[in-house]
């Protein structure tokens, strides 16, 4: 049985509508990643699932019951803020122990869960300090061991890499996840960031106009986008129009037909970069010429931005081992499998 | 080099002009001659006499209490108008709220005077309180006053913490109540403290307020001062400013201490 199921949670605010009947069901000890751009609705979500925002319409059924009426204060999740939050009067210690002394916790017990959970988040001996005396990405694991000392079935992190740099982001990512598994608890994340998304979650929603786009797991996503948002959003494929013709897909843009097993309906078809190989000459389906426009080094491969002749742009990953990538200006082929074209519904 | 010494000079006749007139103030206080502005050699006595006039003391001490009485009343209506204005979000009415609260810090003192003049008489009309003018009217008037002062250091402070923190207490378990208690109040606690000392400072100040809503039995120090300049000063005015310039300048600069930004 599901943890926690959204049944057409609806949310407006004056005019604009947040969530749009938006169902979701998350799962006991699941990592779980709302994923979407801003106005997408995912942090209203987070905020009606920690029960500071109340849906307009919907429910929220935590073990199959509604807890519309449940305040944030009695709710079994916990939140670790954007911003952290952190009291600024009170010590690293005292931070970690608020919850503790709400839930009445003895000062012993709550010392010793303390010491545990700070020492859980690689924070030993810091319990005295302030937390204008911390760094950024110590801040975020005081917040986080503030969240995780109350053993919350549900954890919701809201951006909660967004403010650490590059290098801490991934390390901060590995420890999330580790932390996860210890725990149990089942984490909520929200975030921007699809390569986040897909790094770390078990499943993955995607969040578009307040409705979700497409939920599943993070590879399945990646590899199978249900619709043109979906497919530009995660990854950055190439999407291009056109009309499905007997189990073929005209695109009149690309100057190409693409075969496969194309069903009717089809509105567009996404094809990643790095599926694309570059040949010498082109002929029939699965298969174009173009003109290269830009190469931009990127390490182990080269993004070439190539013109075809029906005028689209395709982006296509040249691999570093395939040799020195064409200059800029060439004429080449370009030739993919046909169980690379992904059909887009929608 | 020449900028910097064009510089300090500036700096010296700029912190001349404010401070001229208060040292001169507090150095003629120490002098003996009966002529508050002449210098007739170092002497105690015009503070030996300061103590001795009764009536001075007295309006002293009734300042003290009126200012400690309506320092307090305005920490509590201005401490909660601040914190409403800060955290209650957009609600109906609040720029409206925002700038009445605000009026007695941009209307002129002689206005705010008058209007509150115009409704002790037409309350004790209606009512029968406040019977008369006096300590108690100039009490309600200085809280009025500083409750203006302490809601816009309230809501300031505030406006500089993130408004997450009282989430972070309910989502922790603290009910609003508790999430009040143990975050927002001592987050508010130094300007609270802070605007207690302005608003105290105030009313000890203001003769303008006062002289319009104070009666026979509300003879405040500044009123008793101006009511002695019309028959001629001595230098026991001179003493009682050395007084005041202290005290005033040690709550000052207690209120600035309270309020000074810290790292983080």
């Amino acid at each position: 049985m599901s943890l926690l199921r959204a049944d057409g949670v609806t949310k407006r605010f004056g005019a604009t509508l947040a969530l749009d009947a938006l169902d979701l069901e998350i799962a006991e000890g699941e990592f779980f990643a709302l994923l979407g751009g801003s106005g997408s609705g995912k942090s209203t979500l987070l905020r009606i699932i920690a029960g500071f925002e109340a849906p307009d319409a919907g429910r929220l059924l935590l073990d199959g019951r509604d807890i519309a009426a449940v305040p944030p204060w009695a709710r079994p999740f916990n939140m670790m803020f954007q911003s952290y939050a952190l009291f600024p009067h009170m010590s690293v210690a005292d931070n970690v122990a608020y919850g503790l002394r709400r839930a009445g916790v003895n000062r012993a017990e709550a010392a010793r869960r303390v010491a545990a959970t700070l020492a859980m988040v690689g924070l030993e001996g810091f319990g005295a300090r302030r937390p204008h005396q911390l760094s950024g990405g110590q801040r975020q694991r005081v917040a986080l061991a503030r969240s995780l000392v109350m053993r919350p079935r549900l954890l919701l992190l809201d951006e909660p890499l967004g403010a650490l740099d590059a290098a801490l982001r991934e390390r901060t990512g590995f420890e999330l996840r580790a932390l996860q598994r210890e725990t149990g608890a089942a984490f909520v994340m929200v975030t921007h960031d699809q390569e986040e998304a897909l790094a770390l979650a078990d499943r993955v929603a995607l969040l578009d106009g307040g409705r979700v786009a497409q939920v599943g797991a993070p590879r399945a996503i990646y590899e199978r986008p249900a619709s043109r948002f979906a497919a530009r959003f995660l990854g950055a494929a190439n999407v291009l129009e056109g009309r499905a013709l007997a189990g073929t897909f005209e695109s009149a843009e690309a100057g190409v037909t693409f075969a496969g097993t194309i069903p009717e309906g089809t509105v567009a078809v996404a094809l990643r970069p790095e599926r694309i190989a570059v040949t010498a000459g082109a002929e029939g389906p699965n298969t174009a010429l173009g003109v290269v426009e830009d190469v931009a080094f990127r390490g182990d491969d080269s993004l070439l931005l190539v013109r075809l002749t029906g005028g689209a742009l395709l982006r296509v990953a040249h691999a570093e081992e395939d040799g020195a990538p064409p200059p800029r200006g060439a004429a080449i082929g370009l030739a993919w499998e046909a169980g690379d074209v992904v059909a887009l519904p929608a | 080099m020449r900028r910097g010494r064009a510089l300090r000079i500036l700096l010296a006749v700029g912190l001349g002009f404010l401070w001229a007139p208060i040292l001169l103030l507090v150095g003629y206080a120490f002098s003996a001659d009966r002529i508050p502005f002449q210098w007739g050699g170092f002497s105690l006595r015009w503070f030996a006499a300061l103590a001795a006039n009764d009536r001075l003391v007295e309006a002293a001490i009734l300042s003290v209490r009126i200012a400690a009485g309506a320092a307090t009343l305005a920490v509590l209506l201005g401490g909660a108008a601040g914190w409403a204005l800060a955290r209650f979000g957009p609600f109906r009415g609040r720029a409206l709220f925002g700038a009445l609260i605000g009026a007695p810090l941009v209307l002129p003192e002689v206005v705010t005077g008058l209007s509150l003049l115009l409704l002790f008489v037409a309350l004790e009309g209606a009512t029968g309180w406040p019977a008369g003018r006096g300590a108690t009217t100039v009490l309600l008037a200085h809280a009025t006053l500083g409750a203006a002062f302490v809601a816009v250091v309230v809501q300031a402070r505030l406006a500089g913490s993130d408004r997450s923190l009282e989430e972070a207490a309910m989502d922790l378990g603290a009910t609003p109540f508790v999430a009040f208690r143990t975050v927002t109040l001592p987050l508010m606690a130094p300007a609270l403290a802070a605007g207690w000392l302005l608003a105290f400072t105030l009313s000890l100040d203001d003769v303008v307020i006062a002289s319009f809503v104070s009666g026979p039995s509300g003879t405040t120090l500044p009123i008793a001062l101006f009511s002695m300049l019309r028959l001629g000063l001595t230098p026991e005015v001179n003493a009682l400013g050395a007084v005041i310039v202290l005290g005033v300048g040690g709550m000052l600069g207690l209120a600035a201490l309270l309020l000074r930004p810290r790292a983080g």
